[in-house]
Parts: structure tokens; sequence; C-alpha cells
């Protein structure tokens, strides 16, 4: 597409944006959004094809180029208009894309384009965190179908979720990253069982679920038999890449800023400075991390579209960021003092309460997509190349 | 210009990088510094830089310069931070050449530039008077009389003051110390009556020398800048010269970074190499995300300036605050890492940890800048 044409997109899509997205949506992915009206806009996005803008139209994508495709993601950006970042979407469907045979991407990636079936991922178990691969989850042929025994957990939305990919041991006796396959079966059957998990923020999005006998038809078992590894960490890049990649903390999706925050609860001095000069250091410090996070970030992307060879530094951004959440909200809480350990209860401003339970979600983000220190692990061996 | 060097700067890279690599390794500092060098540098490898038109980066071509800006600078001085190169690119360049580049009037510039992009003529700024870096907190004052001015006063941690042609100093025609206003800035030659020079050596091997300035006459003619409002200048020649100062650090604690990755990969204990050892790897791996967050703050400092951006002074306090925050914890992981060999003087690592050292408390540290800005960015 030339540059006048792309041009012409980008008018396209914002007069589309204009005319769909109401003004209370604008203010990014949030829990709390009005339900009719983000029910409203996900439809929208699903008869526009922009759920998944680059996937061919045959399966239900918008069959955008890249670029167009990039358009379309700067132009929601810059809106601040809600996500519809599904498992199947984020993950699944690239996954698909990959190593799906023609019949499993004719058969599921229009209905997660349309949002119609809601994915899981049955990864992590109780044996199995940091250490995946070690999963001991079986999956047995009988016939046409796989019969699947074992526990997962961790797995967000199985509550709510219509169908799983799961990773499951079909070859015990292998090496264990040889003996890995990749199925997708319905969750809503006989021998599955469901029990959410309550967190410390009192959120219960997480689940454990438990495989009795579980039935898999064999047609959709992903990539080749035992060769469930390859495709499982291919699906951890996308997963990766969601955040890692993205700008700033979870500030995006809060009412005010980490800054607004500590100006009120701390107070101004009468040149304008922070009363506490600590906490000024410290937001400080947060501000330059959010900083070099964003350059460096931005500095990989330059570097790769130059070829210039060097160290892979978008390694370093799900730890960096992850740091960087959770000192954000560390400082918020510092902040907020006493505010700042309400539970429920009208001595506390609803934004008080939001920030409390960000505390305490974000401590989550230096454990899920591989953990601060598998992190750390990956980065010397794969990118700094200290043997083992 | 990005975050990534132009193929031009690459190029140039390269060539400082031989260049350095030919004719400065890390002994020569060493050499120096044990002979008590009388200069404390090369003359005659600050003249081939010179000629190589490195002095005159950011110098006009109607003065002898190259007329480009602070990502070549880094580049150079990038390299030099990788060798601990001494050569006076702080006090002539970054210093007393902003001075009179920001400051001077055409005759001014005429008169001594020239001499600067060619080698000839070594310049410094006087303008510390106390330990902690304050840049308004000066004393010395400077008084009116006639067509020129009358200078008493103290000045330290002048670097390279014992061998400067000329000295830019930074003294108080109004107000009291501490105040922006009030300030002047005069060229004040080495062999004026009334100045003393007295030579200092320090941590990092470097020049430093501290001067008594009695009843120094200078003419009216020699004040860069605007009487009274001289911290114009000052502010900007500081913005500057620290974003050259962060690029050269970069490049020493690059260096200190790769030296101690490597004896990290040969060094055996136990019966393994080190590296082996997980409390070791994922320091050294943190270390290595320091750095690059660092680097990419530089470099946007960099493009800050040269691309007359508003912000320069934000993103100049980013730079260093951050620079003096992985400075000494990479230079002392450096150390700890390489254990007792590397509290010997032979090691080479316990002089990057020394040079970064001075760089990270020089032209303000970590808690100056990250105070600055946050006063900056409104809190």
């Amino acid at each position: 597409m030339s540059t006048a044409n792309l041009e012409e997109f980008r008018q396209e899509i914002r007069t589309w944006i204009d005319e769909n997205l109401p003004s209370e949506l604008r203010v990014g992915t949030r829990k709390d959004l009005p339900k009719k009206l983000l029910s409203q806009w996900n439809k929208a996005l699903i008869s526009r094809g922009l759920v998944a803008p680059e996937w061919d139209t045959e399966y239900g994508g918008g069959g955008l180029d890249r670029k167009q495709a990039g358009i379309v993601k700067e132009e929601l950006n810059a809106v601040r208009a809600p996500k519809l970042r599904t498992f199947g979407v984020a993950m699944l469907g690239p996954t698909l894309l990959e190593f799906g045979t023609e019949e499993q991407k004719r058969e599921f990636l229009p209905q997660i384009a349309r949002n119609e079936v809601t994915w899981c991922q049955g990864y992590s178990e109780p044996g199995a965190g940091s250490d995946l691969a070690s999963l001991q989850t079986r999956a047995v042929r009988e016939g046409d179908e796989y019969i699947v025994t074992g526990q997962k957990i961790w797995t967000t939305g199985a509550d709510k979720a219509d169908w799983i990919f799961c990773l499951v041991r079909t070859e015990p006796d292998a090496p264990k990253h040889e003996g890995i396959s990749f199925l997708l079966f319905p969750m809503k059957q006989e021998g599955v069982k469901v029990s959410p998990l309550n967190l410390i923020d009192g959120s219960a999005d997480f689940s454990q679920v438990f495989f009795d006998g579980a039935r898999a038809k064999a047609s959709h078992l992903v990539g080749p038999l035992n060769g469930g590894w390859t495709i499982a960490k291919r699906l951890l890049q996308h997963e990766r890449t969601q955040d890692g990649g993205s700008e700033g903390g979870i500030t995006g999706a809060m009412k005010d800023t980490i800054f607004d925050l500590v100006k009120r609860e701390v107070g101004l001095d009468a040149r304008g400075t922070l009363q506490d000069p600590t906490i000024r250091e410290r937001l400080a410090q947060q501000e330059l991390e959010q900083l070099g996070l964003r350059l460096t970030m931005r500095r990989a992307g330059e570097e790769m579209r130059a070829s210039q060879t060097g160290r892979d530094i978008a390694s370093l951004g799900k730890y960096r960021w992850a740091n960087m959440v959770k000192d954000e909200q560390d400082i918020a809480m510092m902040a907020m003092g006493a505010q700042g350990l309400g539970w429920s209860g009208d001595g506390f401003g609803a934004d008080q309460l939001e920030r409390t339970r960000a505390w305490l979600t974000t401590r989550a983000d230096s454990i899920w997509g591989g953990t601060n220190e598998v992190q750390l692990n990956v980065i010397a061996k794969r990118v700094l190349k200290i043997p083992e | 210009m990005g975050l990534i060097l132009t193929e031009d700067q690459l190029i140039l890279r390269d060539m400082a990088k031989s260049f350095f690599d030919e004719k400065s390794p890390v002994e020569r500092m060493r050499e120096l510094r044990d002979s008590r060098d009388a200069v404390g540098f090369s003359r005659d490898l600050w003249k081939e830089m010179g000629e190589l038109g490195w002095i005159g980066i950011l110098f006009p071509e109607s003065v002898g310069g190259a007329e480009m800006g602070y990502g070549e600078l880094g580049v150079v001085l990038g390299e030099c931070g990788r060798v601990l190169a001494p050569e006076p690119f702080m006090s002539t360049v970054l210093l007393g050449g902003n001075a009179i580049l920001l400051g001077g009037n055409e005759p001014l510039q005429k008169e001594l530039l020239p001499d600067v992009c060619s080698g000839n003529r070594i310049l410094t700024l006087a303008f510390q008077e106390k330990g902690r870096f304050d840049p308004y907190a000066i004393e010395t004052k400077a008084s009116r009389d006639g067509d020129h001015y009358t200078i008493t006063g103290r000045k330290s941690f002048v670097l390279d003051g014992h061998v400067a042609d000329q000295i830019v100093v930074a003294a108080r025609t109004a107000g009291s110390s501490g105040e922006r206003d009030g300030l002047s800035l005069f060229i004040v030659d080495a062999g004026a009556p009334g100045l003393t020079i007295h030579r200092d050596n320090l941590v990092d091997g470097r020049n430093g020398s501290h001067l008594e300035l009695e009843n120094v006459a200078v003419d009216g003619a020699r004040v860069l800048g605007t009487v009274d409002a001289g911290a114009d200048v000052l502010d900007a020649v500081f913005d500057r010269a620290t974003v050259g100062l962060c690029a050269e650090m970069v490049g020493s604690f690059e260096e200190a970074f790769e030296r101690t990755l490597e004896y990290l990969k040969t060094r055996e204990q136990f019966g393994v190499k080190i590296g082996t050892f997980q409390a070791l790897r994922h320091r050294i791996a943190n270390l290595f995300a320091e750095m690059e967050f660092t680097r990419s703050i530089v470099r946007d400092a960099q493009t800050a300036i040269d691309e007359g951006r508003n912000d320069i002074a934000e993103a100049t306090s980013a730079a260093k605050a951050r620079c003096s925050e992985v400075a000494p914890l990479i230079a002392g992981e450096a150390v700890q890492m390489h254990g007792g060999i590397g509290m010997t003087d032979e090691e080479e690592i316990g002089l990057f940890f020394k040079r970064l050292k001075a760089a990270e408390l020089s032209l303000g540290d970590a808690i100056f800048h990250r105070n600055r800005f946050a006063h900056l960015r409104g809190y």
C-alpha cells in the first residue's frame, strides 16, 4: 500500500472509531467499564474485523497487512480504546496459524475472531511452575480420542472458559521436554472440574482445574505428537511480548497517574516541590525507570529494523517492567500511608482502594510468564552467553 | 537522530576504537600516573586528535571545527572512556570550549577556538569552590574598576588548570553565594599577575588544581555572556558538559562490564567457572539491564541537544542521574566479582572503579540530578 493510501486508511479508521467508540470507554482497559457500552463496542470491533486485524478473512480476520494493522493499533491506543485481547486472539490464534492443520484453523479461528468461544490456558501445574516441562497431566490415546487425567493451576478464567489449550504428557518415558503434546478440548464436560482460587488481592480470576477422564478428539492435537514443547515455548513468546513491550506502568489503566496520586497524598510546598524529599526521589527513580524502559524498547526496535547486531536488549523488557510496576505501587502505598491499608469501607476513597488492590495484584508480575529469577537465568545464558 | 548510531557514527566509532587500541591502551594512562608526568596527558596525542577533527567536533567550521554534534562527540568520548584516556576533552572542549562557544562574541571565538580545535590551546573552567556540586555556590568576587574587572577568591577542582592557557573563571559581580543571579564569567590568562595555580593529583589519575586569585585584572572585553547573568551561559555549559561526561561514563562502565563478564567465564573456583554460580549470574544479568537502560537515556540526551529540543535540561539530568547511579553499581560489582585481584593496583579494573567514582561525583551526583529532574518535571 502506498503512503497516500495508508494515510487514507488511517482517516477511515479514525472516522470509524469516532462513530463507534463512546467517550465513556476512552479510558483504557479497565474492569469497571459500563457493560452494555463495552459489549456494543466489542460487537463493532468484531463486525469490522478488528479483533484479529492481521488474520486472513477466511479465518475471520480483518485481512490487513502489517502496516495497516499497525495503524489500527496506533489509532486505538491513541484514544485509549479498551482492548478485546483474549487468550484466543493473543495466544492460541497465532499458534494455530503457525502450527495448526487447515481443518483446525477453519474450525477454531473464526470463532475466536468473533469472540464466540472463550479459551483458557492449561500450562502450570502444582508441581510444574517455573519448571514447566516437568508437567504430569497425562493424555492416553483411546480410539479417536485422548483421555486426560491430572491437574492444572493458575488457569485464568477457567470457570468461564468453553475450551482449553492444554499441555499434556503423551510419552511418560521420554526425556521431559520430548514427551509433551499440545491438545485442545472442551471444558464443559464430565471429567473437568474447576475450583477458583482466591488471591491476596481479593480476585478469583485464577482456578485450579482437575481432569478425571476428560475427553479430547485426537484430531485436536496441534503439531506433532510429543512435539508440544516447541509450540508451548512459541506461545509463551506471544504472551511475553504483550507486556514487556508495553510502555509505562499499569498507570495507563488507572484514573490518575502515580505522579498525581503522590502530589495529592503528600502535598506540595510553596515552591511546588513535594514535601517529602525521600518520596520525591523514589518518584524520580520510578520515572527514570519508565523512561529507560520506553527508550530501550524503542532502541530494540530500531536495532532490529537497521539489522544492527548486538545483544538482545528486548529480553530485558519483562523483567524490568515487572519490577517497575511493582515499585510504582510500592510508592503509592508509601505515599498513602494508613489510607492505603483499606480493604473496604467509606473511610477510603475509591481510588485509594483501587491502588491497594493494584499493589497486591502487581506482586504477581514478577512471577507469571517466567519469574524474575527465570528471566535473569535466560539473560545470563542466552544473552550474555555465560556457560552453565 | 534515533537511539542507535548512524552509519557515519558507526564508521567514526570503528576509527576511534582502533585509534585508541593502538595508541592508548589503559597502560598508557597508568604510565602517565606513575611517572608523575608534568602534563598528565599526551600533548602529541591530543594534537593528533585535533588533526583527526575530533577536538573540533562541536565547533563551527569558521574556527576550524567540524560543526557536528553530541552524537558524534559522544562516540569519541565513549571510546576514550573504554581506555581511560586522560586527554583534556572535559576541561578544554566541554567546559572551557563550550563557555567560549556559548558565551563568547565572534572576536573571542576567532581568537581562541582555532587553536583549541588543532589541539594547541588548553582551556578550562574554574567554577567549584566547595566539595559537593552546587552550581551557584560561588563567593569569588569580581569588582568593576574602570574598563576592567578585578577578581579575588579561591577555586578548587579546576581540571587541567596547571597546563591551561586560559581559565574561564566564574565569579560573583552581585548577590551572595547560592544565588543564581549576579554571576559573571571571565577569561583569565594563565600568566595573569595575581593568579597562582597549584596542581593536584586526583584519585583517578587525572589533573586537578586549585587557584588563588588576588586582585587579578581582566579586561571588560573578556567577559562571556552578560554581566550578572553568567548563569545563563553556565547552565548551558554544565548541561552540555554533563552529557559529554555521561558518554564517557557509558564507555567506561561498558568496558568494566565486559571485562567482568569475561572474568566470570574464565575464572575457576571449586573446580568450576565462577560464572556458573547463580548468585553471580543474576547479578550480572541485572547489571546488563541497568547498563542498557542508561545507554538509551544518554543517547536520548545527546539527541535532545543536537535537535535543539526544549527539554535539554530534563534529558541531561535524567542521563546523569542514571549514570551516577549505575556507574558505582557496575564498578563496585566489577571489583567484587574480581575478588582479591580486584583490589590490586596491578589489575586494571580498579582504575575503572576510580575513574567512574570521579565521574559520578563530577557535575552533580545521582541525588542532585534526581532532584533537579523532579523539579523540572513539576514535583
